[in-house]
């Protein structure tokens, strides 16, 4: 069974649609880019996942539960929501670390939240903050940054930064990690190492949504592809079909802007 | 009177009315910081009839002098037949409070608004996405962050409010501006001597300095991150 679900998923801002009857679906272990022009609504169906955005219409189920069903104002009870949200992880473009916490203090904090709400946290409190620590080490020396557990984020490189956001992510263990063009805001000579990690969470299975204009990357990395196109899915398939042989006019054309470079 | 004797006197003088000048100052603040916060949650209100009312008051009372302010909340209650504020310093302390504290509170109000708005809305989304509640997002994540952003414009408002309280003086507050002006009346059996009045700048500076140097601290302990 397919762990994400999403079918007929539209949104508006007032008069523009900028989701128009999104579906498809995605299997546990498996990455799917998505690709598509500037504007094409990528960012927004992310927004979407994250209940950043309310969708208009549509549903979205994970595991088999329905999290969002646009027909049923239960499913988006503002407590739910907080807990449905958790399913998913978000990378920005821009980072967004917490600028007053160290890169371990970005990956400890929601974690360590989260447990003082349990109701055993006040007897168990060093344990479990050993634990958590304990996990976002590991975390961040899987993103390679050992040694850079006790800098601040202005006091890390771009990549850096982004390995972290990436580690922050991680650490509450989503069903499926979401990145929105996680290179984009990065020189290019960075670019590299922050592909390199996300491959690494490929091979380990790691479920995730990749939005992104490095085509060589999201050929090797994904097993879905999906362009996007003014709002619509316009094609979809695995990258051989998808970047060898596109069906449709508009992935040629869009395609070709990426191979005449 | 030699100089040597006058100036025990005056220094004596000076530092009651100093004290009156420092009471001034701390209830301002005591008073505008929280108000403030008030006043700008009302500006940035989705309510439009809430954030166009607050924004009207703020313009009216950033637009128009401190003194001409003080001069309408201590006399207006009096004219319209109604003095609430009673006769007597604590009634002139009680009236130059309230519009101090208007006062300041008001252009508090843009600070922090500034400073709310300045934290970017990734911020909060990266927050969100955590699993963090508003409240936790507020207080964990944007409340030092609108701190660092609010506390270089908040020291140069502190610094100019202690050199605005000797503006009650013009509705004859007792403060150190008021003390060193007695002595060119005469008091104490001291008159005609302007010095006094000039020495009252050495209580301003003095004050100033040290509060430049607590601010400068907290400035300096907020650098760690950017
Ligand atoms: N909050 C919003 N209010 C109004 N319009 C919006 C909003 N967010 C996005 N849009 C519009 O929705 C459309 C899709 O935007 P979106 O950011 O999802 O595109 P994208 O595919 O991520 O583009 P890019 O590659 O530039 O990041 C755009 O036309 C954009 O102007
Ligand atoms: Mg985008």
């Amino acid at each position: 069974m397919a762990i994400l679900e999403v079918q007929h998923v539209s949104k508006s801002f007032g008069n523009t649609e900028v989701l128009k009857d999104i579906s498809f679906s995605l299997e546990k272990g498996k990455v799917l880019s998505l690709i598509g022009s500037s504007g094409s609504g990528k960012t927004t169906l992310l927004r979407c996942l994250n209940f950043l955005e309310r969708p208009d219409g549509g549903v979205i189920r994970v595991n088999g539960e329905m999290l969002f069903d646009a027909a049923d104002p239960a499913t988006m009870q503002e407590g739910e929501i907080r807990r449905k949200r958790l399913h998913f992880g978000l990378v920005f473009q821009s980072f967004n670390l917490f600028p007053q916490y160290t890169a371990l203090q970005n990956v400890m904090l929601a974690k360590e939240l989260l447990a003082k709400e349990k109701p055993d946290y006040k007897s168990k409190k060093k344990e479990i903050h050993a634990q958590i620590e304990a996990e976002a080490k590991n975390f961040l020396d899987q993103m390679g940054l050992s040694d850079r557990m006790d800098n601040y984020p202005h006091q890390l490189s771009g990549g850096q930064c982004q390995r972290v956001a990436i580690a922050r992510a991680l650490a509450l263990k989503p069903d499926i990690l979401c990145f929105d063009e996680p290179t984009s805001a990065l020189d290019p000579e960075l670019t590299g190492e922050v592909l390199k990690v996300i491959k690494g969470l490929a091979d380990q299975e790691t479920t995730m949504i990749i939005v992104t204009h490095e085509m060589a990357f999201a050929r090797d990395v994904s097993s879905q592809v999906i362009f996007m196109d003014g709002g619509c899915i316009m094609e979809q398939g695995t990258p051989e079909e998808v970047f060898e042989h596109p069906k449709e006019e508009r992935t040629k054309q869009f395609l070709s802007r990426f191979t005449n470079q | 009177m030699e100089f040597s004797e006058q100036f025990p006197i005056v220094v004596q003088a000076l530092n009651v009315g100093f004290l009156q000048t420092l009471k001034l100052f701390f209830v301002t603040l005591l008073g505008a910081i929280p108000l403030g916060l008030i006043i700008s949650f009302g500006s940035m209100s989705r309510f439009k009839p809430l954030s166009f009312i607050t924004k009207i008051i703020v313009w009216i009372i950033r637009g128009t002098p401190l003194m001409i302010q003080l001069l309408i909340v201590y006399f207006m209650p009096g004219l319209m037949g109604n003095n609430i504020w009673g006769g007597g310093e604590s009634g002139r302390f009680l009236a130059a409070s309230v519009a101090f504290i208007f006062n300041y509170a008001c252009y508090f109000s843009e600070i922090y608004r500034g400073g709310i708005q300045g934290v970017p809305a990734g911020q909060e989304e990266a927050g969100l996405v955590l699993g963090m509640t508003k409240t936790q997002i507020f207080f964990k994540v944007k409340l030092l962050q609108m701190i660092k952003r609010i506390v270089p414009p908040m020291s140069n408002e502190i610094i100019t409010l202690v050199k605005d309280t000797s503006l009650s003086r013009i509705i004859a507050l007792q403060e150190v501006i008021w003390a060193g002006q007695s002595f060119m009346k005469g008091n104490m059996g001291i008159a005609g001597v302007i010095w006094p009045l000039f020495f009252t700048a050495v209580y301003y500076l003095i004050f100033n300095g040290i509060l430049t140097v607590l601010l400068g601290r907290l400035e300096k302990k907020l650098e760690y991150f950017r």
